[in-house]
């Protein structure tokens, strides 16, 4: 069987929304947390119908520090809900087999699953429910062994991230340990929906192209995310050498911006990302058509 | 502790990948720098210690306390070092560093806006820019500090997001610095975070440990069989304690928040104290693993204190570890004992403490004939910015110290 992570890269480049699991949306009194379960799967149907191939899910932390406004009031809501990791496995049980899922959440949550210290009994309950991948913002490689010894023995995958900031010789140790594909982050600063790209996008993904011809390992795909919110910005982040686009903030302010309408919340929803995953095919079709490269 | 920034199990780094290359380039300036003073770094720092920040302190030996208890009781006065608390050791030590590893730009978080205030004059004197976050709930309840950090020129940024406490400020500043790592220095204001940090801060700090003991020394001419202070995320603390961890005679006591209750409500998340040595367990948050406030799910709990420097759910790893050996003796004062030994401090020694101080006082009052001959307390902090809560506070409840608010009715009802 193939990878289903692998298969989502193949053939065209990847659009990658991430929802915050259980965030229903804004409310005035919380729903129940099954209700808030069931309004994310509505939405995921949404993003599938509008195109995703991957769906990156946030497992809801009470201290977000790699996400800017958006993703933490979207975490706050999915708190209030009742979001629980036992809840976020469920979640992902129910879903499609064949839709990749990657879970997203701060190391805290990951170490603390299950009672007992430990990364253990989190990668268990990952594969289990089906998770195909891992990304943990605040786990630096130099962290991260335990966690990767785990999820190795248990077919998930490890994702990393590589900042702007990134030197080269941590580039090598995050690409030794990555697997699933590679999260570049565009530019600087928490998560949050911006309108350019920035140069840093591009010279990342240089850097990295350039780096893994001297490095001896199946190339992996690289996804690049943090503030792109239109197609146009998805299709200039293909054509400039991405294999996937990662999409989160913007979508939440659909949701957000739905107030507490949710059938209006889910047409939106579908609605851009059907612009996103265009523009990603698009940004496709340039770069086939000539070199962008920088 | 070791090279890795590990204590026993205790410390590391769990910072995003974006900061990494900016806390390694930190860790090699604190390696240079700070551990083997190069350029004279520690030399410089110790010259604006002395001319700025008022050092050396002295100690004290408490008259009236010592009769109260029976025991010689030493105070470590760092009431009086510039801007009134331990905190400048460290903001001043930061800031220098900064300016040495050509940085432009400071930011840091505050909780009862000691350390704030500690970095803005920091940064006032050595002239560097200055952004500082602050939690809404702490903003009001600290205001005077708040006016200090603003009249040395800094912005202060209030944080809106939870209870807007310190554990909510620090988070906000991670975010900023995030955003501009490249130009920017973060500096945190206790030994927690990621490493370099609880090592450099401890550093920094025991300047305090290693005056007391030199001063206890010409003046009495022994160890003293305890040390006693305050912690939140704890760098009083450390600073005491860390010239003494070696000398297995002197017992090591760090009196956390007890707030108003120790039990822990998981349901909605709320911790009604700050007792994270006390009662925490294992857990990363802010950078580091050590002992944290947290629910079943890891998520991270609401503390409380009366004292806004306390209000904090994680501690600083070196302590957990030291707590987890047995070598240090984790202790809590609840929010009515601190307010009572505020007014005894007040009224019987003349020093009228920080409400973060005060537990360490509180303490005392229950434990000071049991602590030996000789005690050493540190007085982490002068107590200016806490009156309005206190006077609040002590109103409400009916304390057992004589202290007449009726003049206040006015303004308090
Ligand atoms: C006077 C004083 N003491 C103690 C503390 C607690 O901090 P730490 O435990 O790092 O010493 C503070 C923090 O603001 C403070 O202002």
């Amino acid at each position: 069987m193939t990878d289903p992570i692998a298969a989502a890269f193949i053939d065209n480049p990847a659009f990658i929304p991430y929802l915050a699991a259980g965030d229903p949306g804004p409310f005035d009194e919380p729903p129940s947390a099954d209700d808030a379960v069931a309004q994310t799967s509505a939405y995921i149907d949404a993003l599938v119908a509008g195109g995703a191939d991957i769906v990156e899910l946030g497992l809801p932390h009470s201290e977000p520090i790699a996400d800017g406004p958006t993703i933490q009031q979207a975490s706050v809501r999915a708190l209030e809900a009742g979001m629980t990791p036992d809840r976020f496995f469920e979640l992902v049980d129910d879903l499609p087999a064949d839709l990749p899922i990657v879970a997203m959440t701060y190391y805290n949550m990951v170490y603390r699953y299950g009672g007992s210290p430990g990364v253990d009994e989190f990668i268990e309950a990952a594969a289990a429910a089906g998770v195909d991948g891992i990304i943990v913002p605040d786990l630096p490689v130099e962290e991260s062994d335990p966690l990767c010894a785990a999820a190795r023995d248990a077919g998930v995958h490890i994702i990393f991230i590589a900042a702007p900031t990134t030197t080269d010789e941590r580039l090598a140790a995050v690409m030794q340990r990555c697997s699933g594909y590679l999260y570049v982050q565009a530019r600087l600063g928490t998560t949050g929906s911006q309108t350019d790209v920035s140069d840093q996008t591009r010279s990342s993904l240089g850097r990295v192209r350039s780096f893994e011809t001297n490095f001896e390992r199946d190339p992996l795909p690289k996804a690049v995310g943090f503030g792109v919110s239109s197609g146009e910005q998805a299709a200039d982040i293909v054509a400039a050498g991405a294999d996937g686009v990662i999409v989160g903030s913007a979508l939440i302010d659909e949701i957000t911006g739905a107030g507490t309408d949710r059938a209006r919340a889910e047409r939106q929803l579908e609605a851009l990302a059907t612009e996103l995953a265009a523009g990603t095919e698009r940004g496709a079709a340039r770069r086939q058509s000539g070199p962008e490269r920088t | 502790m070791s090279s890795d920034g590990m204590f026993g199990e205790f410390g590391g780094q769990f910072v995003p990948e974006a900061l990494m290359p900016a806390i390694e380039e930190l860790t090699d300036a604190y390696d240079r720098y700070v551990q083997e003073n190069e350029a004279g770094f520690m030399d410089d720092l110790q010259s604006h210690l002395r001319s700025f920040g008022g050092r050396p302190t002295p100690i004290q030996r408490a008259d009236q306390l010592s009769e109260r208890y029976g025991c010689e009781v030493y105070l470590k006065r760092e009431d009086l070092v510039h801007g009134g608390a331990h905190k400048l050791n460290n903001a001043l030590g930061q800031v220098l560093l900064a300016q040495y590893m050509d940085k432009e730009r400071i930011i840091a978080e505050t909780g009862a806006g000691q350390h704030g205030t500690a970095t803005t004059m920091s940064c006032a004197h050595l002239g560097m820019p200055c952004e500082i976050y602050m939690g809404r709930h702490d903003v009001n309840r600290q205001r005077p500090n708040v006016f200090r950090m603003r009249l040395n020129g800094a912005t202060v940024n209030p944080v809106d997001i939870g209870r807007g406490t310190l554990k909510e400020a620090i988070s906000e500043t991670m975010r900023d610095w995030a955003r501009t790592v490249e130009t920017t220095h973060y500096v945190i204001g206790s030994v927690v975070g990621p490493h370099p940090y609880p090592a450099m801060v401890r550093d920094f700090q025991s300047v305090i440990g290693r005056e007391a003991k030199r001063q206890l020394r010409e003046e009495i001419g022994e160890l003293p069989d305890a040390v006693v202070a305050c912690a939140g995320g704890g760098s009083n603390a450390m600073g005491s304690f860390a010239p003494f961890v070696e000398e297995s005679s002197v017992d090591l006591h760090a009196v956390e928040a007890g707030g108003s209750d120790l039990s822990i409500d998981g349901d909605t998340g709320i911790a009604p104290n700050s007792a994270t040595l006390s009662i925490g367990t294992r857990g990363v948050l802010h950078g580091s693993h050590t002992k944290i406030l947290q629910d079943e799910d890891g998520q991270i709990m609401e503390s409380h204190s009366v004292s806004a420097g306390l209000d904090y759910a994680g501690v600083g790893p070196e302590l957990a570890a030291l707590v987890e050996s047995g070598r240090l003796t984790a202790a809590t004062v609840d929010d009515d004992t601190a307010l009572e030994a505020f007014h005894r401090l007040s009224q019987t020694e003349g020093i009228i403490p920080a409400l973060e101080t005060a537990h360490a006082f509180g303490y005392l009052e229950a434990h000071g004939e049991a602590l030996g001959d000789t005690v050493l307390v540190t007085v982490s902090g002068r107590g200016d910015k806490d009156l309005e809560t206190v006077i609040e506070e002590s109103h409400r409840r009916e304390l057992d110290v004589g202290f007449d608010l009726s003049v206040f009715d006015a303004e308090v009802q």
